[in-house]
């Protein structure tokens, strides 16, 4: 791997590596500028490192010390954050699912919401580029939206718990496809196919899940960036004509600074604004790009509510992947709904410790009502929805008064779920309630407190006034300063971001290159 | 009907009986090698602190006698000791290592205001008492400061002990799950399909069939 000197301003650092980062860092090196790119969290080698472990794997999320409140506080660490290079992508759930056209246009189209500025028509190109970048396994034609090509990949078979849902749909009358997911169903390289363990969430130790670890950043590598793993960023450097000079990053027990003639961030939806704030100087007393106000604010998660079952049959939903099986149906469908939004639900396949956990918090159950539920752990079956949640400057990020191991100050998360969003879950849990009676599951229950995924703090738009970044990432506020995740999107959809996220940085990498070209940088 | 009786639903079961086979890697046995030589005495807990959770662990995840227990104390022990943290937590409530000794002292402070004595010699059925008025939030001594009980309960101390338990061998074999799978995976994966190297119930009442195919699963 090519190293750079602290001392001499690279194009590009890059703060966090994951969707947003590790493929921006790959396609601007691809494109000849000199990247590094840094991540809090270790160089993981998964043959070597992972475990088949739910305790032992712990050790991919981001667990630092963060306050939740708000009168729906947010669970962290494992579900939603990562720190590892690869950052959440290492055990995301791999479900990688297209936005429908019309949520770049929310708010002139549907009526809520923000609009994107973005044309859905240029990032159908830029999903089909990291699909085939990712070997997404998917069907032949999907049920929704417009045309979109086959899949690199032919889809994974279907478990039983995938069969469930498959079943519910065809007894409701509703469509269904075999989920578009980045694990591997055929060779690729040296990585074998998916062999159907289990532990995705828990990371991947066959190389046959397509993270932004063993895509992105091997090649970005190759083409001569460097990942400088275990760095902490602490601040961003800003002079007085209003350009961003590097970052002070902590490795090896001290502060190090590296120079950069520009420097995005790409620490997801908490971290990138923390970042910014904590970067605030007497010229930006309200932290950086921070014209607007809106860093921090709309931030967004995904409702995550589930429907669980007992079948006769066994199921056994710990073999393969969690989420063989979708339907988008609610996604496309906007009639018979009393919310704005839309989401799909899929199958699920939790291991024993996060079986256990939510049959304690979710439903209240230890002794040995606990003990004798999970005996019937084989023959569980679920319905579990990816929801989208309105955006409200109230659900934000600030920072709190105490500090970190590295001295920062921490971030504290408040949320609070709107009407809509409750809306929206009720009428999810009712529906799936309803699947899982058709497929005769007993003993049927709800989980109604989950949540999914960090989006906005940081929103894309036209306005300066209302946006953080333009439409290539770029702030508003410091031209070299740009943000590449999760952070940018002003609305969320209700599918899985990631794709969405790795489509931006490609579009994004692109941009600057002809912005490069023309003397814009 | 399976049989209702706790450990009897896949007989001779026993997924470490794998552990030197194709599901195993060597990172994971080196990990559950750990796991299970885990030392019963506390590093982090004093010791009237690990009576309380010794006792409360046995009311939140109880064993049968017939067989050794997983010591689900000394395991939550050893994260906190390692200061293996969950990484948020509600304002008021501690960090976690500060969070247990806050909780454990209030319920300490509860159950000798309520009934005379420490909670670990305490009857079960007024352990278990206490516990359920903890997780509905009725414990509300003023030891418990900003901390609400019932979020102590369900974020810290029945989560840390469900998690132990369950990170466990003994609790896997238990409920029938395949365990630690790489790289071998599955291949039979739809209904009522199940690898040679997976836990068998007792179907139809059929005990010998169960425990024959546990017995050659490696």
């Amino acid at each position: 791997m090519r190293q750079y000197r602290q001392s001499e301003p690279v194009d590009f650092v890059i703060v966090g590596t994951g969707a947003g980062g590790g493929t921006l860092a790959c396609r601007l090196a691809e494109h000849g500028f000199s990247v590094v790119a840094m991540d809090a969290g270790p160089y993981f080698r998964p043959l070597e490192d992972f475990a088949s472990d739910e305790s032992e794997q712990t050790k991919l999320y981001w667990t630092d010390d963060r306050i939740v409140d708000g009168a729906n506080p947010l669970q962290m660490g494992g579900n939603n954050s990562g720190k590892a290079v690869g950052g959440s992508t290492v055990h995301f759930a791999m479900v990688s699912l297209r936005f429908r056209p019309e949520w770049f246009k929310s708010r002139s189209l549907l009526g809520y919401g923000a609009d994107w500025p973005l044309d859905w028509r240029e990032m159908w190109r830029y999903y089909s580029e990291v699909e085939d970048a990712l070997k997404i396994a998917g069907p032949i034609t999907y049920p929704w939206g417009p045309h979109r090509p086959r899949y690199p990949y032919r889809a994974h078979e279907l478990n039983a718990a995938a069969r469930a849902l498959a079943d519910g749909c065809e007894a409701l009358g509703i469509q269904w496809t075999e989920t578009p997911i980045a694990t591997l169903s055929a060779p690729r390289g040296l990585a074998h196919p998916c062999v159907y363990r289990g532990f995705c969430t828990s990371g991947c130790s066959t190389n046959a899940k397509q993270s932004a670890l063993v895509t992105w950043i091997p090649r970005a590598i190759a083409a001569g960036a460097e990942i400088r793993d275990l760095a902490m960023v602490g601040r961003i450097e800003a002079d007085n004509s209003n350009l961003a000079t590097g970052v002070h990053y902590h490795r090896d027990g001290q502060w190090r600074f590296q120079r950069a003639r520009n420097v995005v961030v790409a620490g997801y939806a908490i971290e990138t604004p923390r970042l910014l704030l904590n970067s605030a100087t007497d010229r930006f007393p309200a932290g950086l790009a921070n014209s607007s106000g809106l860093v921090g604010k709309n931030l967004m998660v995904q409702s995550n509510q589930a429907v669980w079952g007992t079948m006769e049959r066994e199921v056994r939903s710990y073999k393969g992947p969690p989420s063989l099986a979708i339907t988008e149906h609610w996604n496309y469908e906007d009639k018979g709904k009393d919310f704005f939004g839309g989401y799909c639900y899929m199958s699920q396949g939790p291991l024993p410790q996060l079986w256990a956990n939510t049959l304690l918090s979710a439903r209240g159950l230890w002794g040995p009502h606990l003990i004798s539920e999970m005996e019937n752990y084989n023959h569980v079956v679920g319905l579990k929805i990816v929801g989208e949640m309105l955006p409200q400057e109230a659900n934000r990020v600030t920072l709190a008064d105490e500090t970190d191991q590295y001295g920062l100050r921490i971030p504290r998360i408040t949320y609070s779920w709107c009407d809509n969003d409750r809306r929206l879950i009720d009428h999810s849990l009712a529906f799936m309630t309803e699947a899982l009676e058709a497929v005769d599951a007993t003993d049927i229950w709800r989980q109604n407190d989950d949540t999914c995924h960090l989006n906005g703090t940081a929103r894309m738009g036209n306005d300066p006034l209302t946006s953080v970044v333009n439409a290539d990432c770029r702030s508003w506020d410091i031209r070299n300063l740009w943000i590449c995740d999760g952070s940018v999107f002003p609305t969320v959809g209700g599918v899985n971001p990631s794709l969405t996220i790795q489509a931006i940085a490609c579009r994004t990498a692109d941009r600057i290159k002809t912005m490069a070209r023309r003397g814009e940088l | 009907m399976p049989d209702s009786r706790p450990g009897t639903r896949f007989p001779g079961y026993d997924v470490l009986s794998k552990r030197q086979g194709p599901s195993w890697n060597e990172k994971t046995r080196e990990v559950i090698a750990k796991r299970l030589a885990t030392a019963s005495e506390p590093r982090f807990f004093t010791a009237d602190e690990f009576l309380t959770v010794v006792a409360a662990a046995s009311r939140i995840v109880p064993q049968p006698p017939t067989r050794r227990p997983v010591p689900i104390a000394a395991l939550v022990d050893r994260k906190l000791h390692l200061m293996q943290s969950d990484g948020y937590r509600l304002p008021g409530t501690p960090r976690d290592g500060e969070a247990w000794r806050l909780g454990l002292k209030a319920l300490d402070l509860e159950t000798r205001v309520a009934f005379g004595v420490p909670f670990h010699i305490l009857k079960e059925a007024d352990q278990d008492f206490l516990l359920a008025r903890m997780q509905s939030g009725e414990l509300r001594d003023p030891a418990w400061t900003d901390m609400a009980s019932d979020v102590f309960f369900r974020m810290r101390l029945a989560r840390d002990i469900v998690l132990a338990y369950y990170s466990h061998p003994t609790a896997w074999s238990e409920i029938g799950w395949g365990g630690p799978a790489s790289p071998r995976g599955y291949v039979r994966i739809d209904y009522d399909e199940r690898d040679p190297w997976e836990a068998a119930e007792v179907k139809g009442g059929n005990v010998v069939a169960a425990r024959r195919k546990n017995n050659r699963v490696r």
